[in-house]
Protein backbone atom coordinates (compact mmCIF):
# COMPACT_ATOMS: atom_id res chain seq x y z
CA UNK A 1 0.00 0.00 0.00
CA UNK A 2 2.90 2.04 0.43
CA UNK A 3 2.81 2.63 -3.72
CA UNK A 4 -0.50 4.00 -3.55
CA UNK A 5 0.91 7.14 -1.60
CA UNK A 6 3.95 7.32 -3.46
CA UNK A 7 1.15 7.08 -6.60
CA UNK A 8 3.45 4.91 -8.62
CA UNK A 9 2.43 1.08 -9.51
CA UNK A 10 5.25 -1.43 -9.40
CA UNK A 11 6.73 -0.12 -12.52
CA UNK A 12 6.75 2.84 -12.10
CA UNK A 13 3.84 4.04 -13.74
CA UNK A 14 1.40 6.86 -12.66
CA UNK A 15 -1.40 4.81 -10.65
CA UNK A 16 -4.81 5.37 -12.33
CA UNK A 17 -6.31 6.17 -8.85
CA UNK A 18 -4.38 7.56 -5.85
CA UNK A 19 -7.23 6.53 -2.87
CA UNK A 20 -6.89 2.93 -1.31
CA UNK A 21 -9.42 1.11 -2.76
CA UNK A 22 -9.92 -1.02 0.14
CA UNK A 23 -10.89 1.82 2.09
CA UNK A 24 -13.43 3.23 -0.49
CA UNK A 25 -15.04 -0.36 -0.88
CA UNK A 26 -15.65 0.05 2.90
CA UNK A 27 -16.74 3.50 3.29
CA UNK A 28 -19.23 1.96 0.44
CA UNK A 29 -19.98 -1.04 2.18
CA UNK A 30 -21.22 0.76 5.29
CA UNK A 31 -23.96 2.13 3.12
CA UNK A 32 -27.14 0.54 3.96
CA UNK A 33 -28.76 -1.21 0.78
CA UNK A 34 -25.97 -2.15 -0.91
CA UNK A 35 -25.01 -5.39 -1.42
CA UNK A 36 -22.13 -5.53 -3.84
CA UNK A 37 -19.85 -3.52 -6.36
CA UNK A 38 -18.58 -3.89 -9.02
CA UNK A 39 -14.82 -3.76 -9.42
CA UNK A 40 -15.15 -1.07 -12.11
CA UNK A 41 -17.50 0.80 -9.91
CA UNK A 42 -14.79 0.59 -7.20
CA UNK A 43 -12.32 2.41 -9.37
CA UNK A 44 -14.95 4.90 -10.74
CA UNK A 45 -15.77 6.26 -7.42
CA UNK A 46 -12.13 6.32 -6.07
CA UNK A 47 -11.33 8.60 -9.28
CA UNK A 48 -14.64 10.62 -8.74
CA UNK A 49 -13.20 11.47 -5.29
CA UNK A 50 -10.23 12.14 -6.39
CA UNK A 51 -12.03 14.85 -9.03
CA UNK A 52 -13.85 15.62 -6.10
CA UNK A 53 -11.31 16.94 -3.84
CA UNK A 54 -9.57 19.03 -6.34
CA UNK A 55 -12.69 20.67 -7.00
CA UNK A 56 -13.82 21.54 -4.06
CA UNK A 57 -10.18 22.71 -2.76
CA UNK A 58 -10.03 24.78 -6.38
CA UNK A 59 -13.44 26.84 -5.52
CA UNK A 60 -12.89 27.15 -2.43
CA UNK A 61 -9.81 29.37 -2.71
CA UNK A 62 -10.91 30.91 -5.91
CA UNK A 63 -14.34 31.79 -3.62
CA UNK A 64 -12.86 32.39 -0.80
CA UNK A 65 -11.40 35.42 1.50
CA UNK A 66 -7.95 33.24 2.18
CA UNK A 67 -6.55 33.53 -0.83
CA UNK A 68 -5.69 37.52 0.22
CA UNK A 69 -3.34 35.82 2.40
CA UNK A 70 -2.52 32.80 -0.51
CA UNK A 71 -4.05 30.51 2.04
CA UNK A 72 -6.87 27.84 1.78
CA UNK A 73 -8.54 27.98 5.19
CA UNK A 74 -11.39 25.81 6.78
CA UNK A 75 -13.81 29.09 6.71
CA UNK A 76 -13.39 29.14 2.63
CA UNK A 77 -14.72 25.52 3.07
CA UNK A 78 -17.49 25.96 5.01
CA UNK A 79 -18.43 29.27 2.76
CA UNK A 80 -18.99 27.01 0.02
CA UNK A 81 -20.80 24.01 1.75
CA UNK A 82 -23.15 26.76 2.76
CA UNK A 83 -22.81 29.27 -0.73
CA UNK A 84 -22.61 26.63 -3.71
CA UNK A 85 -25.62 24.17 -4.53
CA UNK A 86 -23.51 21.92 -5.85
CA UNK A 87 -21.61 21.27 -2.35
CA UNK A 88 -24.66 21.82 0.08
CA UNK A 89 -24.71 18.53 1.25
CA UNK A 90 -21.50 19.09 2.88
CA UNK A 91 -23.03 22.16 4.91
CA UNK A 92 -23.96 19.62 8.14
CA UNK A 93 -20.03 18.21 8.10
CA UNK A 94 -18.68 21.59 7.03
CA UNK A 95 -20.76 23.94 10.14
CA UNK A 96 -19.43 27.91 10.57
CA UNK A 97 -17.51 28.56 12.88
CA UNK A 98 -18.89 31.23 15.52
CA UNK A 99 -16.50 32.35 18.63
CA UNK A 100 -17.64 30.47 21.79
CA UNK A 101 -18.66 34.04 23.19
CA UNK A 102 -21.11 35.27 20.55
CA UNK A 103 -22.45 31.66 21.16
CA UNK A 104 -22.81 32.26 24.27
CA UNK A 105 -24.43 35.53 23.94
CA UNK A 106 -26.82 33.97 21.59
CA UNK A 107 -28.05 31.35 24.08
CA UNK A 108 -28.43 33.58 26.81
CA UNK A 109 -30.75 36.10 24.06
CA UNK A 110 -32.99 33.21 23.33
CA UNK A 111 -33.57 32.41 26.79
CA UNK A 112 -34.38 35.73 27.61
CA UNK A 113 -37.01 35.83 24.67
CA UNK A 114 -38.23 32.20 26.05
CA UNK A 115 -38.93 33.95 29.78
CA UNK A 116 -40.56 36.92 28.04
CA UNK A 117 -42.78 34.52 26.43
CA UNK A 118 -43.32 32.30 29.04
CA UNK A 119 -44.61 35.27 31.38
CA UNK A 120 -47.07 36.45 28.69
CA UNK A 121 -49.05 33.44 28.08
CA UNK A 122 -48.01 31.71 30.68
CA UNK A 123 -47.77 27.84 28.82
CA UNK A 124 -45.11 25.96 27.87
CA UNK A 125 -43.02 27.07 30.60
CA UNK A 126 -41.20 23.93 30.73
CA UNK A 127 -39.58 24.37 27.36
CA UNK A 128 -36.02 22.51 27.16
CA UNK A 129 -32.85 24.67 27.39
CA UNK A 130 -29.78 23.59 26.03
CA UNK B 1 -23.35 5.61 9.33
CA UNK B 2 -20.87 3.12 10.74
CA UNK B 3 -19.73 2.32 14.05
CA UNK B 4 -16.32 3.31 14.18
CA UNK B 5 -15.48 6.79 12.48
CA UNK B 6 -11.84 6.11 12.00
CA UNK B 7 -12.23 3.45 9.41
CA UNK B 8 -14.39 6.20 6.71
CA UNK B 9 -11.44 7.98 7.04
CA UNK B 10 -9.57 8.42 3.55
CA UNK B 11 -5.67 8.65 4.42
CA UNK B 12 -4.30 12.37 4.42
CA UNK B 13 -1.25 11.81 2.47
CA UNK B 14 -3.16 10.67 -0.26
CA UNK B 15 -5.53 13.84 -0.16
CA UNK B 16 -2.64 15.83 0.11
CA UNK B 17 -1.02 14.76 -2.58
CA UNK B 18 -4.40 14.84 -4.31
CA UNK B 19 -4.89 18.66 -3.33
CA UNK B 20 -1.65 19.20 -4.37
CA UNK B 21 -2.15 18.00 -7.60
CA UNK B 22 -5.45 20.15 -8.37
CA UNK B 23 -3.04 23.40 -8.65
CA UNK B 24 -0.79 20.77 -11.24
CA UNK B 25 2.39 22.26 -9.59
CA UNK B 26 4.36 21.43 -6.07
CA UNK B 27 3.06 25.29 -5.12
CA UNK B 28 0.60 23.98 -2.17
CA UNK B 29 2.05 23.38 1.18
CA UNK B 30 0.03 21.57 3.75
CA UNK B 31 0.16 21.76 7.40
CA UNK B 32 3.13 23.74 9.14
CA UNK B 33 6.55 23.59 7.35
CA UNK B 34 5.64 21.00 5.71
CA UNK B 35 7.55 20.46 2.27
CA UNK B 36 5.78 19.33 -0.72
CA UNK B 37 6.59 15.93 -2.67
CA UNK B 38 7.06 16.34 -5.99
CA UNK B 39 5.94 13.74 -8.72
CA UNK B 40 8.37 14.44 -10.85
CA UNK B 41 5.68 16.17 -13.37
CA UNK B 42 5.01 20.22 -13.39
CA UNK B 43 1.99 21.72 -14.48
CA UNK B 44 -0.41 19.75 -17.28
CA UNK B 45 2.17 17.33 -18.37
CA UNK B 46 1.61 14.12 -17.69
CA UNK B 47 1.58 11.11 -19.71
CA UNK B 48 -0.06 8.75 -19.93
CA UNK B 49 -3.23 8.01 -18.74
CA UNK B 50 -5.70 10.18 -17.39
CA UNK B 51 -4.23 11.74 -14.18
CA UNK B 52 -5.30 15.35 -13.43
CA UNK B 53 -2.93 17.59 -14.67
CA UNK B 54 -4.23 16.70 -18.24
CA UNK B 55 -7.60 18.02 -16.89
CA UNK B 56 -5.64 21.17 -15.37
CA UNK B 57 -6.69 24.02 -17.18
CA UNK B 58 -10.26 23.49 -18.82
CA UNK B 59 -11.78 22.16 -15.35
CA UNK B 60 -10.04 23.50 -12.69
CA UNK B 61 -8.15 26.81 -13.14
CA UNK B 62 -4.02 27.03 -12.10
CA UNK B 63 -3.65 28.32 -9.22
CA UNK B 64 -0.66 30.69 -8.36
CA UNK B 65 2.38 29.13 -6.13
CA UNK B 66 2.93 28.90 -2.63
CA UNK B 67 -0.87 28.80 -1.44
CA UNK B 68 -1.38 26.62 2.02
CA UNK B 69 -3.53 24.74 3.18
CA UNK B 70 -4.40 24.15 6.81
CA UNK B 71 -4.28 21.17 8.51
CA UNK B 72 -7.61 21.97 9.22
CA UNK B 73 -8.92 22.45 5.80
CA UNK B 74 -7.12 19.51 5.02
CA UNK B 75 -8.96 17.29 7.12
CA UNK B 76 -11.75 19.13 5.66
CA UNK B 77 -11.55 17.93 2.92
CA UNK B 78 -10.38 14.57 3.81
CA UNK B 79 -14.26 14.05 5.42
CA UNK B 80 -15.82 15.58 2.53
CA UNK B 81 -14.52 13.07 0.56
CA UNK B 82 -15.63 10.77 3.00
CA UNK B 83 -19.47 12.06 2.65
CA UNK B 84 -19.35 12.59 -0.97
CA UNK B 85 -18.37 8.85 -1.48
CA UNK B 86 -21.20 8.04 0.38
CA UNK B 87 -23.62 10.07 -1.18
CA UNK B 88 -22.19 9.25 -4.46
CA UNK B 89 -22.58 5.52 -3.45
CA UNK B 90 -26.20 5.92 -2.39
CA UNK B 91 -27.24 7.64 -5.55
CA UNK B 92 -25.97 5.14 -7.89
CA UNK B 93 -27.33 2.33 -5.41
CA UNK B 94 -30.84 3.89 -6.45
CA UNK B 95 -29.85 3.34 -10.07
CA UNK B 96 -29.17 0.09 -9.54
CA UNK B 97 -31.81 -0.81 -7.64
CA UNK B 98 -34.08 1.01 -10.19
CA UNK B 99 -32.31 -1.65 -13.09
CA UNK B 100 -33.19 -4.24 -10.63
CA UNK B 101 -29.71 -5.40 -9.79
CA UNK B 102 -27.97 -5.93 -6.75
CA UNK B 103 -24.69 -5.02 -8.11
CA UNK B 104 -23.33 -1.40 -8.19
CA UNK B 105 -21.71 -0.81 -11.75
CA UNK B 106 -19.55 1.88 -13.62
CA UNK B 107 -22.72 3.45 -15.49
CA UNK B 108 -24.60 3.22 -12.19
CA UNK B 109 -21.71 5.51 -11.08
CA UNK B 110 -21.66 7.66 -13.96
CA UNK B 111 -25.48 8.15 -13.78
CA UNK B 112 -24.77 9.25 -10.21
CA UNK B 113 -22.29 12.19 -10.92
CA UNK B 114 -25.01 13.62 -13.39
CA UNK B 115 -27.97 13.38 -10.94
CA UNK B 116 -25.47 14.81 -8.15
CA UNK B 117 -24.53 17.72 -10.67
CA UNK B 118 -21.01 16.74 -11.32
CA UNK B 119 -21.71 16.45 -14.91
CA UNK B 120 -18.28 17.54 -15.34
CA UNK B 121 -16.62 14.70 -14.07
CA UNK B 122 -18.41 12.35 -16.25
CA UNK B 123 -16.12 13.02 -19.48
CA UNK B 124 -12.22 12.33 -17.03
CA UNK B 125 -14.51 9.35 -15.47
CA UNK B 126 -15.14 7.95 -18.71
CA UNK B 127 -11.80 8.27 -19.54
CA UNK B 128 -10.87 6.29 -17.29
CA UNK B 129 -12.74 3.34 -17.32
CA UNK B 130 -11.39 3.03 -20.59
CA UNK B 131 -7.94 3.02 -19.39
CA UNK B 132 -8.59 0.90 -16.59
CA UNK B 133 -10.19 -1.62 -18.93
CA UNK B 134 -7.40 -1.50 -20.98
CA UNK B 135 -5.04 -2.09 -18.72
CA UNK B 136 -7.27 -5.20 -17.20
CA UNK B 137 -7.30 -6.72 -20.52
CA UNK B 138 -3.56 -6.33 -20.66
CA UNK B 139 -2.87 -7.68 -17.18
CA UNK B 140 -5.23 -10.97 -18.25
CA UNK B 141 -3.73 -11.53 -21.88
CA UNK B 142 -0.23 -11.33 -20.09
CA UNK B 143 -1.14 -13.76 -17.29
CA UNK B 144 -2.96 -15.86 -19.70
CA UNK B 145 0.30 -15.62 -22.45
CA UNK B 146 2.34 -17.05 -19.30
CA UNK B 147 0.16 -19.84 -18.42
CA UNK B 148 0.06 -20.92 -22.17
CA UNK B 149 4.03 -20.69 -22.17
CA UNK B 150 4.59 -22.83 -18.28
CA UNK B 151 1.81 -25.72 -19.86
CA UNK B 152 3.37 -25.59 -23.65
CA UNK B 153 3.81 -29.27 -23.15
CA UNK B 154 0.36 -30.54 -21.82
CA UNK B 155 -2.32 -29.82 -23.73
CA UNK B 156 -3.19 -26.18 -22.90
CA UNK B 157 -6.21 -25.58 -24.13
CA UNK B 158 -7.96 -27.91 -21.80
CA UNK B 159 -6.83 -26.70 -18.52
CA UNK B 160 -7.21 -23.38 -19.12
CA UNK B 161 -10.95 -24.21 -20.00
CA UNK B 162 -11.47 -26.37 -16.97
CA UNK B 163 -9.91 -24.03 -14.81
CA UNK B 164 -11.70 -20.75 -15.72
CA UNK B 165 -15.01 -22.11 -15.41
CA UNK B 166 -16.45 -18.58 -16.03
CA UNK B 167 -14.38 -17.26 -18.76
CA UNK B 168 -16.17 -14.44 -21.19
CA UNK B 169 -16.89 -15.12 -24.69
CA UNK B 170 -14.49 -12.50 -25.15
CA UNK B 171 -11.90 -14.29 -23.32
CA UNK B 172 -12.44 -17.63 -25.47
CA UNK B 173 -12.22 -15.80 -28.40
CA UNK B 174 -9.34 -14.05 -27.49
CA UNK B 175 -7.54 -17.49 -26.30
CA UNK B 176 -8.00 -18.72 -30.14
CA UNK B 177 -7.08 -16.18 -31.78
CA UNK B 178 -3.59 -15.92 -29.55
CA UNK B 179 -2.88 -19.82 -29.81
CA UNK B 180 -3.27 -19.55 -33.89
CA UNK B 181 -0.87 -16.66 -33.77
CA UNK B 182 1.61 -18.63 -31.52
CA UNK B 183 2.07 -21.96 -32.94
CA UNK B 184 5.67 -21.51 -33.78
CA UNK B 185 6.65 -19.87 -30.42
CA UNK B 186 8.94 -21.89 -27.92
CA UNK B 187 10.23 -24.48 -30.31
Amino acid sequence: MADAVAGRDKCGEPRLVSLPLSRIRVIMKSSPEVSSINQEALVLTAKATELFVQYLATYSYRHGSGKERKALTYSDLSNTAEESETFQFLADILPKKILASKYLKMLKEKRDEDEENDSDDGSDGDEAES
Amino acid sequence: MAERPEDLNLPNAVITRIIKEAVGSPGWRVGAGRTSRQRGSGSGVRVPGPGPQRYSPALFSQLPDGVNISKEARSAISRAASVFVLYATSCANNFAMKGKRKTLNASDVLSAMEEMEFQRFVTPLKEALEAYRREQKGKKEASEQKKKDKDKKTDAEEQDKGRDEDNDEDEERLEEEEQNEEEEVDN
